[in-house]
């Protein structure tokens, strides 16, 4: 999505990304961010949280308030929860899963293999974990 | 903040961790994720309060094309859909869920800040752009449809949301 906002830019459309991954975006680079520190899959706030939802939106909509000259990524005050274990666990790898992921690996690739030879050129940026 | 739970709060690397993960899933090389060290930025000639403003997501319809195939849509935003597709996108499914629409799409915020005159207008319709292996697809093919559909639409400024 941040290739998306950097091509916007240059055509003169300017752009806030709302997300979750950080180091990503900071890695690709773009103008204006609002980082929300969440679990990857809701940046625009808790399920079912409206009030929170309509906060982030705002939050997200003030970084269009004036010109900028270097990029802008500020954080959502939200936190997700007191317990902070969902950092820890997303992607973990370690002896219990080790040798379940790498037979998924197997699958994945041969799964890929079909649906290359099946026409299908387009493959996910990360596959489902 | 309390320093009760300070020291668990850290920022994640996912470009470190998705590394680990596929190596453990038996990949021998690893995905190169975009790296810049600058950005183009575009000027802001409007007010955000008279601006249009389009919405991207990385979600796909949750209809029989969206399921299988992902593409640029272009969705109404009214009625607002009940669910996407998200089902094959990398967001945390052992944290959270997808059930409500407005934690990833923000179609109902953008509503509120236009009844409160915060935004001109929101674009009637949303367009979802998928997560590409290749940059250059990204780049090459969607971006300039995301684009063409904005400049159809009269959009000034964007909202784009990566789940």
């Amino acid at each position: 999505m941040s290739l998306v906002a950097r091509y916007l830019e240059e055509k003169n459309i300017p752009t806030v990304v709302i997300g979750s991954a950080l180091d990503i975006l900071q890695s690709c680079v773009i103008p204006r961010y609002l980082h929300v520190d969440f679990p990857l899959g809701n940046p625009c706030g808790k399920p079912n949280d409206t009030a929170m939802q309509n906060q982030i939106l705002k939050q997200a909509l003030s970084l269009f308030s004036e010109n900028i000259t270097s990029p802008l990524i500020e954080r959502s005050p939200f936190i997700w929860s007191s317990d902070q274990s969902w950092r820890d666990k997303y992607l973990k790898v370690d002896d219990s899963n080790r040798k379940q992921l790498a037979y998924q690996g197997h699958m994945r690739r041969k799964e890929q293999k079909l649906m290359k030879s099946a026409g299908v050129s387009r493959a996910a940026m990360i596959p489902m974990p | 903040m309390t320093a009760l739970f300070d020291e668990k709060i850290y920022d994640i690397s996912y470009i470190e961790r998705t590394k680990i993960f596929y190596r453990a899933q038996g990949y021998a090389s690893d995905y190169k994720w975009a790296k810049n060290s600058t950005t183009p930025i575009a000027k802001l000639v409007k007010n955000i309060a008279d601006c249009r403003i389009g919405l991207v997501t990385t979600a796909m319809p949750d209809t029989e094309a969206g399921r299988n195939s992902r593409e640029i849509y272009s969705v109404k935003c009214d009625p607002i859909p009940s669910s996407m597709y998200t089902n094959e996108l990398a967001w945390d499914k052992g944290a959270t869920h997808t059930e409500d629409v407005g934690s990833f799409l923000p179609i109902a915020a953008l509503k509120i800040a236009k009844k409160e005159g915060l935004i001109g207008a929101a674009a009637s319709s949303f367009y979802t752009v998928p997560t590409d292996y290749s940059q250059r697809n990204t780049t090459e093919l969607d971006s300039p449809r995301i684009y063409e559909h904005f400049i159809e639409n009269k959009i000034d400024v964007a909202i784009l949301v990566p789940l």
